[in-house]
């Protein structure tokens, strides 16, 4: 399992990154933690001429939380995600959804910026940005922009990043209320073969806003607002879990593989659906 | 083939220094450039955790890193953990209490160990299983393996009261 040959590259800082990027185009990729790029070049199923590291670029691997937002670097791992005690307090969902990425080696390298940036739809953290509404600041030799995680994903590693582009943080508007992150998984270290981010908000006994998102149900991570208002006004009785999770197989687009066919997938995704409704409900 | 380059990194306390190509991946640095063969190639795939070594303080599999990155890390394999006149705790454990059976995953699991037992000092059983998630073993069925951390988890507690 030996890679194609490629050229390797440190850059001190972005500056040397964009100019790499600008001078090999889409020849070029940057990785971070390298825990899904590293095994795709092994299967040689992807292949990158130029491989631009990004452990020495200072700037990107720090957490911030202000009044309104959490600003968490492209570099941060699952590890620092699971471990940081502020984030365990102001945006909870993140560290349930880490602690179900693959397992403690990969999350120890496996980043925020790289889990985002990829585009596999079997990634978990796109569907849970898409949930949260977060921002992903992109740079480019033409500056930075910013751009919704819930416009962000065209198809299957096909992002709105352009490939001169970096990802170097992602913005979270401060979450509210009850919230949960619910995977099935065959097995320790697999992708899902069904997850739902759920973040809902009562008041007076009804909801009133939630958010929903979906994982590995299509080519692309689906946030369903339709599931969402399917909740807001009622008291997540049955009708409306029901009600959502109608409006959620009708966003949703899965394919059969190795993890099982059409009509068991909707049955999975319903369930989990269900499932993080019912736990974020309990904690809302 | 692409341009060879300098690759300086620490491994169980000794500088090394050499060429590599940046392909080569840190389990084939360790174990045919450095003939550090405790770490082993199980699955090749990010999964198995057979050649899980310490990379600057993280449990990491050095089929999913290149050498090239590890460069100015400091890098501790099972040879630096202990040696047969003298076991690390949770070897000795992994002795006493069956851990292994044929022993491929065992230099892996007992790295990833030290690292979680260092987090982790005194961890229940569904922290240790959490814990070791990474790591396979298709003989024991992870029962002795659970035992053994648990073991020397008491051990190295009660060596560390017994100092204070």
């Amino acid at each position: 399992m030996i890679p194609a040959a490629f050229e390797y590259y440190r850059p001190k800082d972005m500056a040397g990154v964009l100019s790499l990027l600008e001078k090999h185009g889409d020849d070029a990729r940057v990785m971070a933690g390298g825990h899904s790029l590293i095994p795709m070049m092994k299967l040689r199923m992807a292949d990158v001429p130029h491989l631009i590291d990004l452990q020495d670029v200072g700037g990107m691997s720090d957490i911030e939380i202000s009044g309104d937002s959490i600003k968490i670097g492209a570099l941060v791992t699952q590890t620092k995600i699971i471990d940081h005690a502020g984030l365990a307090e102001a945006a909870p969902i993140l560290s349930e959804a880490a602690l179900q990425i693959a397992d403690p080696q990969v999350r120890y390298m496996g980043t925020v910026g790289g889990n985002v940036a990829n585009g596999d739809p079997g990634n978990d953290m796109p569907g849970l940005m898409q949930c949260l509404n977060a921002i992903f600041t992109v740079i480019g030799t033409d500056g930075e922009r910013q751009i919704a995680a819930r416009d962000f994903y065209e198809g299957a590693y096909a992002t709105a990043r352009e490939d001169d582009e970096v990802l170097t943080a992602v913005i979270i508007p401060m979450p509210k209320g009850g919230y949960a992150y619910e995977k099935q998984k065959r097995k320790i270290g697999d992708y899902a073969t069904a997850a739902a981010a759920v973040q809902i908000v009562s008041g007076g006994g009804a909801c009133v806003s939630a958010s929903i998102a979906m994982t590995n149900l299509s080519d692309v991570p689906v946030f369903s607002a339709d599931a969402g208002a399917a909740l807001v006004g009622t008291s997540v009785d049955e009708a409306a879990l029901k009600a959502a999770v109608t409006a959620m197989l009708g966003d949703i687009d899965p394919t059969e593989d190795n993890r099982g066919p059409v009509a068991f997938k909707n049955h999975v995704a319903g369930i989990i659906l269900r499932r993080a409704i019912a736990r974020a409900w309990s904690r809302a | 083939m692409s341009k060879k380059m300098h690759v300086k990194l620490k491994v169980n306390g000794k500088e090394e220094e050499f060429l590599a190509e940046p392909r080569e991946l840190l389990i084939y640095t360790l174990r045919e450039r450095l003939n550090i063969t405790g770490p082993h190639i199980g699955c090749e795939t990010s999964h198995c955790g057979a050649c899980t070594v310490t990379i600057d303080g993280k449990s990491v599999k050095s089929c999913t890193m290149f050498a090239v990155q590890a460069e100015g890390s400091e890098i501790t394999t099972i040879e630096g953990i202990g040696n047969p006149d003298d076991l690390h705790p949770l070897q000795t454990a992994f002795k006493e209490h069956h851990g292994l059976q044929c022993g491929y995953c065992t230099p892996g699991m007992i790295t990833r160990a030290t690292k979680l037992l260092e987090e982790t000092p005194n961890p229940t059983e569904e922290e240790i299983r959490f814990g070791m998630a990474g790591n396979l073993c298709r003989c024991t069925g992870y029962q002795n393996i659970v035992k053994s951390i648990q073991a020397a988890a008491a051990e190295m507690n009660a060596a560390k009261e017994a100092a204070e």
